[in-house]
């Protein structure tokens, strides 16, 4: 059942259905609208990636446990795009890694991710990031263990995730610094 | 102490924490990893693989798979005849039974996961789905799962025809072992069996291919550590000439760690069906095709004797150790390396290695961080430790009455390298390695927490490990530098990286070789229509052949660029100097010129127009570095572990980490290193294991059951640098990629053994798992 499409819409177009498996999704994604038919199999991830062109997030596993494809969903819920149908994202609000830097700026948890060498094949990354951007807007990360703790749900193969701890710390601090 | 080449750079970059160029677009999603590159109109294939360790194949039916709807081929063995070639094994041995893989199985599989069918098709999901209608015919065979079932009498054979599973059989000797062991005052001996894990690269293997037929030209892009290597192998089996091959490893690899340093029957299919098809064609590995066909390591069973006299100097290593080598031998770099690793940095004057590399039906094993230097250490360093024990020494004054000396060097220890040269360490001091690290953990105050803490029921143990690594191996790499019609500076590197920061650390050795500002320098990689020959990116190699290339390439540019400031500003050439942003001459700094001043007459030139004879023209360069043999990074690392004697349960209390790669370019990038591969350590210390059944199945094969170390399980260890640099070539440098790992399965075994030295268990298997743990503490022999 097609909804009407609006004026300044991006229609995504699906890849991989016979017509009667397909579903007409209407989801925003990074702040703007996006519809489009997709496949009832297919997740969020290849919908982002593939029709949406939005290939920060990245497939490190495709089942659920390295938290590469990690978005947000409806601003604080760090979500596993893997294991998300895009049809489950309907009506939904979707963020991901190419939301962070605001008119091309890095935001502080980039920055401080470039600061202390949280960074070094970077596939990996725009999960962490997302990951870690929901969990700080439930309250500050200010030491180490909570940081640990925060970064746990994701996997990195090259950090060895000390550069990742020291950042999402610094970040934290400045901020209460600032508040 | 830094070499003096470096230190005649006018303008110091080299040594400076600079921040990386990388880090923008990976942090802001723009990055191009292969699978996010846009290949126009292209098809994705899916690879059927074996479900058995080993069976006959009796026939393929794929009537219903090509009929299926998306589908544009199916390819088995027999449609693809002209690349049904060996694909031969990297580094090889006279004695070897050679068992190489083909591309893809024609009659016979041997492990779960070797290629049997490809689907191309519209989409990922169609091919997944038409894979599923291909009907194959199996008969099922015994297989065989462990080195030693491998080698029990009466086992199946992997290779039917073979006498035996044993692939290759070497012996090296130095002194006389055998009499040695009769005569040494004490003997320890014992048997120390280290399991399989893998690479796991967050981004699996990935390859596509387009073929332009107007210009002959097949371009593949491979998220490989080697694109020349893979250009080499495509180009025999293809018959076709290095030229008409352009092999690119994107900008951004999503890690490597060996795995992606082999050659895959999947890159000699993909490529050669996007040219049957003429359409582009690409295949990404999914996490379940990485865990049961990407190569992996370690499985390694030692059998270690060591003599020693009343004060602990060791006489005579003996370690005869079976080898895993998987299903086909890739390569026998990993136990040769094992072979030469073993001494590490002491004085042993009888040295027997003995090496049992063996057929099993599971995945081929090849070089994965570390490389066969992990087990060398387990089965040295956790001697170290039986013999202090024996003797009543503390583990550090045991190694300390041992170590080779600074002045020692070079130091022939007797062995021969994976490349047939004499084993001879370059430069080092361990000394100062020990004593940094004994003083960090304070021996003396940790024995006496120790005692109070057995009081409370808590068990600590501490642990050492040292090693010694041959890194910045042959043959050569190579480097081109080019002044760009636009005035800037291009470096072009052989080598790929996968997240070590080439265009950082390049950028910086580029701008203090030529003088000029780092702004105007650029570095790109990993493309062989970039620079014609290289190697790749492995064992730890690149910093030490690519960097002497690079800094060789950009010296001579530097040269070119003050003759033609000298030739354009018509003063003597010792009258100008290279800064900022060109030339100028030294003692009328007004008068200058900008690279891209100087470009527009040497590069981009008029036609028909003379030029000056000092003037150099187009001025480009290339160098290529080829070492005389490798260079020797050495570390240690000291760990104090908790162990919970309820749960089995192992915690790192401290962790303290030592590491000499010679002169460091970035310190920021070497720590990076250090710390990336010392997670990689502590998961093959307790936690990664590639479980196979006795059948032969895999049991191992998603992170559900395959434990990677998360941030709970890895904090940052303390880490100490001690710079000795390398004489063998003009930065002084040495690899930095493994050290980071390669003590550390030995030391925190030695440390889990040391908090159970009261049970007098023993740990002689590797992940310590909890169920280890236990099964130690009831007895049962590193159960």
């Amino acid at each position: 059942m097609a909804e009407e499409i609006l004026p300044g819409d991006t229609v995504a177009h699906g890849t991989v259905a016979d017509a009667d498996q397909r579903e007409w999704v209407t989801l925003t994604v990074n702040g703007s609208r996006q519809s489009g038919y997709v496949d009832a199999r297919m997740t969020l991830a290849d919908f982002l990636r593939r029709d949406l062109g939005l290939t920060g997030t990245r497939l490190g596993c495709e089942h659920g446990s390295c938290g590469a494809c990690t978005v947000i969903v409806d601003h604080d819920k760090a979500v596993r795009s893997c294991l998300m149908l895009a049809v489950q994202a309907q009506g939904l609000a979707v963020e991901t890694v190419e939301s962070l830097a605001a008119d091309g700026q890095l935001s502080p948890l980039q920055s401080a991710f470039r600061e202390f060498h949280a960074v070094q094949c970077g596939f990996c990354t725009s999960g962490f990031l997302m990951s870690l951007t929901a969990r700080l807007r439930e309250g500050p990360i200010l030491t180490r263990e909570q940081a640990r703790e925060a970064l746990s749900g994701n996997i990195c193969r090259c950090t060895g995730y000390a550069g990742m701890v020291e950042a999402v710390v610094s970040v934290s601090r400045a901020a209460e610094g600032a508040a | 102490m830094t070499s003096p080449d470096l230190a005649r750079a006018s303008e110091r970059l080299v040594g400076t924490r600079m921040r990386r160029r990388e880090d923008e677009r990976l942090l802001t999603g723009r990055a191009q990893f292969l699978d996010d590159l846009d290949f126009a109109g292209y098809y994705e294939a899916a690879v059927l693989r074996s479900p058995h360790a080993a069976a006959r194949i009796r026939g393929i039916d794929t009537t219903a798979a090509s009929a299926a709807s998306g589908v544009v081929a199916v390819y088995t063995a027999q449609d693809l005849g002209p690349i049904l070639h060996d694909l031969p094994p990297k580094v090889t041995h006279p004695n070897l039974n050679r068992q190489t893989r083909l591309p893809i199985a024609t009659d016979r599989v041997r492990y779960v996961g070797e290629p049997v069918a490809v689907v191309i098709a519209d989409t990922r999901y169609l091919a997944e789905d038409a894979a599923e209608l291909i009907d194959v015919d199996y008969e099922p065979l015994p297989a065989v799962a462990s080195t030693g079932q491998a080698l029990a009498a009466g086992a199946a054979l992997v290779h039917e025809g073979s006498e035996s599973n044993v692939a290759v059989h070497i012996v090296q000797q130095a002194g006389d072992p055998d009499t040695a062991l009769l005569a040494a005052p004490h003997v320890v001996t014992e048997t120390f069996v280290v399991t399989r894990g893998g690479g796991h690269s967050m981004e699996g293997r990935a390859i596509a291919a387009r073929f332009e037929p107007a210009t002959g030209q097949l371009t593949v892009w491979d998220a490989t550590q080697t694109p020349h290597y893979v250009r080499q192998m495509l180009a025999v089996l293809y018959g076709m000439t290095e030229d008409e091959i352009r092999l690119i490893a994107p900008a951004d690899i999503g890690g490597g760690f060996g795995p992606k340093a082999q050659f895959y029957g999947e890159e000699a299919i993909i490529p050669w069906i996007a040219m049957q098809l003429g359409a582009p064609v690409k295949w990404i590995e999914d996490r379940w095709e990485n865990f049961v066909s990407a190569t992996m390591e370690r499985a390694q069973t030692h059998r270690v004797q060591v003599g020693f006299d009343d004060e602990g100097h060791l006489l005579v290593l003996k370690d005869v150790f079976e080898h895993d080598q998987g299903a086909y031998c890739v390569g026998l770099q990993v136990p040769t390396i094992t072979m030469s690793t073993l001494p590490g940095p002491y004085r042993i004057p009888h040295i027997h290695s003995e090496l049992i590399a063996c057929y099993t039906n599971m995945v081929p094993t090849s070089s994965l961080r570390g490389a066969g230097r992990p087990q060398a250490v387990v089965a040295m360093e956790r001697m170290m430790d039986r013999v202090a024990e024996r003797l009543g020494l503390e583990p550090d004054e045991v190694r300390r009455r041992n170590l080779i000396q600074p002045g020692d060097f070079p130091y022939a220890v007797g062995l021969l390298f994976r490349d047939g040269s004499p084993l001879t360490y370059d430069s080092g001091d361990y000394p100062a390695l020990l004593d940094e690290a004994a003083r960090r953990i304070d021996i003396a105050e940790f024995r006496v927490e120790q005692a109070r803490a057995r009081t409370e029921g808590r068990l600590l143990g501490l642990g050492f490990g040292m090693f010694v690594e041959g890194s910045g191996l042959g043959p050569y790499e190579g480097a081109r530098v080019r002044l760009t019609n636009g005035g800037r500076i291009l470096v072009l590197l052989a080598a790929s990286p996968q997240g070590q920061g080439y265009e950082t650390v390049y950028a910086q050795l580029a701008a203090d070789a030529i003088g000029v500002s780092i702004d105007l320098i650029e570095v790109r990689h990993g493309d062989t229509a970039l620079v014609p020959f290289g190697q790749g990116t492995f064992a730890s190699r690149v910093t030490a052949t690519a960097g002497p290339a690079v800094w060789d390439a950009c010296r001579q540019l530097r040269g070119d660029l003050a003759a033609a400031g000298a030739s354009m500003l018509g003063v003597p050439l010792d009258e100008v100097e290279v800064t900022g942003p060109g030339v100028r001459v030294s003692w009328a700094p007004r008068r200058a010129l900008t690279l891209r001043e100087i470009a527009a007459v040497t590069n981009v030139g008029r036609h028909g127009m003379s030029l000056p004879d000092d003037l150099p023209v187009a001025i480009e360069r290339t160098a290529y570095f080829k070492p005389r043999r490798a260079v020797y990074s050495s570390g240690i690392h000291a760990v104090i572990v908790e162990v919970d004697a309820e749960t089995g349960k192992v915690a790192v209390v401290r962790s303290v980490l030592g590491h000499d790669c010679g002169t460091m370019l970035n310190p920021l990038l070497v720590e990076g290193q250090m710390l990336g591969g010392y997670a990689h350590g502590i998961g093959n210390a307790l936690y990664e294991e590639a479980v196979y059944g006795p059948d032969g199945q895999p049991q191992a094969a998603s992170y559900l059951d395959y434990a990677l170390p998360t941030a709970l399980e890895v904090d940052r260890p303390e880490l100490f640098h001690v710079e000795s640099p390398s004489p063998l070539n003009p930065l002084g440098v040495k690899g930095a990629g493994e050290g980071g790992l390669i003590p550390v399965p030995a030391a925190i075994a030695n440390a889990v053994e040391d908090a159970l030295r009261p049970f007098g268990a023993r740990i002689t298997q590797l992940p310590v798992t909890p169920s280890r743990v236990i099964g130690a503490l009831r007895g049962q022999d590193g159960a």
